[in-house]
């Protein structure tokens, strides 16, 4: 086993991800003290971290599931049938002939490179993009930045990444948070030296490996005083995974003046829970940015949150939430002002299709003696068939004078006028419906990277093909 | 009605011997028939078996539950007739009304008895424990038939148990009241609990106004009042309610609104809420037929410690209904509210019409609004707005005013009741308007004291 690990340390250093596809490691189903004995022993962790997992775990069994206001289908996971550390040729093997033919048809439309597709389908264990990655990895490593494996970053950087650790999101904040803090394995961990300005964004994608579309994966990203940072995660293309739980915590910290944008593109297959844990914290005239789209999954829960620490920090979430049949999307935000002349905005859109159901749960809170802090939310959210479910639940907490709150929420139909406008002009009812909801998120998608966003738009045609009938 | 005992001595006795307390509720309500008392033991029983409010409830997330220690209060006494005589004369609130009810400590005082014409038409308008003896039937189809559904099952029942008196208000079909009906419900004893109730009934294409008011006798003594009105508007009514609220600032009070609002009929709910430590006030509109409306409005004027919850549900049963939801809140010193509403919109509900605004004026820096709205849309074709907005006065309307003279005190006192007149004037009633504004003065007049 301890050689195995020198392998791989190896490996990683010369930033080749190519694991031995067999399970070399496999913590089982279920989940003990023995388990995270097991996966800290597989992971080399540091005492304190196998600590930290432990007192994580104890944390997690005294946690109440979030039943008084979560939805039912939460009591559809059964903890003890999942198997939380796997390493080593984790995805199963599957060929291609056995890729349902809506994945690969959805691959096509989407124009997604060969190679790609028979990664994120499951056939292969890895995306040969490690030629990409030592590239950036060398590009930004001149700069001082650090871009590693969340256990590398542990192991290596304590010095750094210790500090904020489980400080954002501390292990007790929810029973999935503590879940993830006793199990967690993959994920990134970053740290922007003063003053650097990261060119390109930096994407989980150029790291794609077994462990990194792991279950619980973990990331923590520091910019320090000034720094600029844009952080992608996810693709558009449907992730074929047969785990069925999937709970991520991630931690953001901007310094003085940093700024950090944070983009996900969540596209999991119908069948797994996502249930994510994000927070940043902002210092003074920082901003934390989260632009967030969730498409895939069978349920997400999802509220990106920004502390607002220093004055004159900023936060911002904007998010678009796609509920296709039986899917159910809670998202929102979380804004939380906690200095003088701090800003927030929260944009979110939601498409509600077939028997899909998007939900907006919000959360500001502006306490008392804070001068000129601002938020501002809009919830816009579309019901596209009449099976169609749509919610709203926001709670703003407002103390003293000086502050400005508004929320603001909508719901609509498409227009049957210009449904019946565009028919006129030729285009067929799907294509008319398919036009009208881009038209809907447009202002929102164009703030994804370009290839995001195109990527987007033929995703959302593809999912109302089948919505009109 | 032996000596007043607290109400937690009676529920501890209760629990010893299921039997005599409710002999014990009984003795209190022994005029009351038989099939009425049986009732209220299931609801006592009921209230017992319901566990109290939690932080942790989503229909009390924000509140301060607290403030809901029964422990204090007893149950009423008769009244002195020196009392009794000093309230009647100060229950006058409007000058031209079609009848009214006075209610103190909750024994029924008097009644001013309606027009001939209007009794004969066979409207009635008579206290609760008369209405149940006399129309039975009637009575009895409508009497607490709605569920408390937003977090207040328990007092819903205690206030079941409990009540022994309120109003009754019948109008049948195709009349026309044109006065407003007034009720007055006093808390006089220090440490009171009251159980006011009102059960209003509007046949088909009826038309009724009815103004309650809620006042204490003392301004400085606590008391607690737990009640239930029940508004049923039939095919095509037009059902005005207005409560206005001025408890002293240490009296406890919940209220569990309930209004069923059947084909083209109309509900217009308004609550004015101005006194109270903490007051709760829970809405329900169900709308159940095609064309039915409902407006749900409240205006509220905090200051000191005091607290207003409020949770409200549109609940939209059938398609093609409308309904208007806003509330506005002025909150000085520590002055607190929570308002958790919903809109909800069942399937089938199609070609709904739901709107939902509360805004909240800010005049301290330790002034707190929480605002929970809520949106739950379960069908197509819909159209649905929620708003909520928190902020302070106008700098600008402030620096026109005192460029003109005005002194700040009257300027900001102007700024904040024109404010909330916004929510008064969509009262389809001038008359009362006036006199809710004038309410709202007298207590910027008690603040300025």
């Amino acid at each position: 086993m301890v050689q195995e690990n020198k392998s791989l340390e190896i490996e990683r250093n010369i930033g080749d991800f190519a694991y031995p596809e067999t399970h070399t490691h496999d913590a089982g189903i279920g989940l003990t003290e023995k388990t995270i004995h097991y996966i800290s022993d597989v992971k080399q962790d540091p005492d304190w971290v196998r600590e930290f997992r432990l007192k994580a775990y104890r944390t997690f069994l005294s946690k109440p599931m979030p039943t008084h206001w979560a939805s039912r289908d939460l009591e559809a996971i059964v903890f003890d049938n999942i198997r939380y550390y796997l390493s080593g040729g984790i995805q199963p093997k599957r060929t291609w002939e056995e890729v349902p033919d809506d994945v690969k048809r959805t691959f096509e439309r989407l124009g997604i490179p060969e190679q790609e597709r028979k990664f994120l389908a499951g056939v292969e264990a890895q995306f040969d993009s490690e030629a990409v990655y030592s590239n950036i990895k060398k590009a930004v490593g001149e700069q001082g930045v650090i871009f590693v494996g969340s256990a590398d970053g542990l192991k290596e950087h304590p010095e750094i990444f210790r500090k904020w650790f489980g400080k954002v999101i501390p292990t007790g904040d929810n029973k999935f948070s503590a879940l993830n803090s006793a199990v967690f394995s993959g994920g990134s961990f970053i740290y922007v030296p003063p003053g650097v300005k990261v060119k390109h964004p930096l994407q989980a994608y150029f790291r794609i490996n077994a462990e990194n579309f792991g279950q619980f994966e973990r990331t923590l990203i520091i910019c320090d005083e000034g720094s600029e940072l844009t952080y992608m995660e996810g693709c558009t293309a449907p992730k074929f995974n047969t785990a069925t739980l999937h709970s991520a915590v991630v931690e953001l910290v901007a310094m003085k003046g940093a700024k950090i944008q944070y983009i996900t593109v969540q596209n999991w297959s119908n069948n797994v829970f996502n249930l994510v844990t994000k927070r940043g914290l902002a210092h003074e005239e920082a901003e934390v940015k989260w632009i967030d789209c969730n498409i895939g999954s069978r349920l997400t829960m999802k509220y990106p949150g920004v502390v607002m620490k220093g004055r004159k920090a900023r936060g911002e979430v904007i998010s678009i939430a796609l509920a296709g049949d039986g899917q159910h999307q809670d998202t929102g935000a979380k804004m939380v002002h906690a200095a003088d002349e701090t800003t927030s905005n929260i944009i979110s859109k939601s498409i509600s299709i077939g028997t899909g159901r998007a939900t907006y749960r919000g959360l500001v809170h502006v306490p008392k003696h804070l001068k000129n802090c601002k938020n501002n939310t809009e919830c816009d959210a579309l019901l596209i068939n009449s099976h169609s479910r749509t919610d709203t639940y926001p709670a703003i907490t407002v103390r003293g004078t000086g502050n400005a709150v508004q929320h603001e929420a909508s719901v609509s139909q498409v227009s049957a006028e210009q449904i019946f406008y565009m028919q006129q002009r030729g285009l067929s009812k799907a294509q008319a419906m398919s036009l009208s909801v881009n038209g809907f998120v447009n202002d929102l998608v164009r703030q994804f990277p370009m290839e995001y966003s195109v990527e987007l738009k033929r995703l959302i045609e593809l999912e109302m093909e089948g919505s009109v009938g | 009605m032996s000596n007043p005992s607290a109400l937690l001595e009676e529920i501890a006795e209760t629990a010893l011997a299921p039997g005599r307390i409710l002999g014990g509720g009984a003795a209190r309500n022994e005029d009351l028939p038989a099939w009425f008392r049986e009732q209220q033991s299931a609801a006592w029983t009921e209230f017992q078996t319901l566990p109290m409010p939690a932080l942790k409830d989503q229909a009390w997330r924000f509140s301060n539950v607290q403030a809901l220690d029964l422990a204090p209060y007893t149950l009423p006494v008769s009244l002195s007739d020196r009392a009794e005589r000093d309230l009647l004369e100060r229950s006058t609130e409007l000058s031209e009304i079609a009848g009214r009810l006075v209610f103190a400590d909750d024994h029924f005082l008097e009644r001013d008895v309606l027009s001939e014409k209007l009794r004969a038409a066979g409207v009635i308008f008579q206290p609760l424990e008369r209405a149940m003896i006399e129309h039975e039937d009637l009575f009895r189809r409508h009497f607490m038939t709605q569920p408390a559904t937003l977090g207040s099952a328990k007092f819903a029942a205690l206030h079941q148990a409990l009540v022994r008196s309120g109003t009754f208000l019948y109008v049948p079909r195709g009349i026309e009241v044109e006065l407003p009906l007034e009720t007055f419900h006093w808390l006089h004893s220090e440490n009171v609990a009251i159980f006011p109730h009102t059960l209003l009934v509007a046949e088909e294409f009826s038309k009724v106004t009815l103004v309650e008011h809620f006042r204490s006798a003392d301004r400085s003594r606590a008391g607690f009042s737990c009640g239930v009105n029940d508004l049923v508007v039939g095919p095509g009514a037009k059902v005005n309610y207005v409560c206005t609220q001025d408890w002293s600032d240490r009296a406890l009070g919940i209220q569990i609104n309930a209004t069923t609002v059947a084909r083209d009929a109309s509900a217009f709910n308004l609550y004015l809420n101005l006194g109270g430590k903490f007051s709760r006030l829970e809405s329900l509109s169900r709308l159940i037929g095609e064309g039915g409306r409902s407006d749900m409005l409240a205006v509220s004027v905090g200051d000191g410690a005091q607290e207003f919850d409020a949770r409200t549900l549109q609940d939209h049963a059938c398609a093609h209904t409308y309904s208007d939801l806003l509330f506005k809140n002025a909150l000085y010193d520590r002055a607190r509210t929570t308002f958790g509403g919903l809109i909800r919109v069942e399937p089938h509900a199609h070609f709904t019409d739901a709107y939902q605004k509360v805004r909240n004026l800010l005049l301290s820096d330790d002034a707190e609004a929480n605002s929970m709205p809520g949106l739950e849309i379960l069908a197509d074709n819909v159209k649905c707005s929620h708003g909520a907005t928190s902020g302070q006065l106008d700098e600008e309307q402030m620096f026109y005013l005192l460029a003109r003279g005005i002194s700040a005190a009257v300027a900001r006192e102007l700024l904040v009741g024109g404010f909330l007149t916004e929510v008064l004037e969509r009262l389809p009633a001038p008359a009362l308007i006036v006199r809710l504004e004038e309410l709202i003065a007298d207590k910027f007049a008690r603040r300025s004291r």
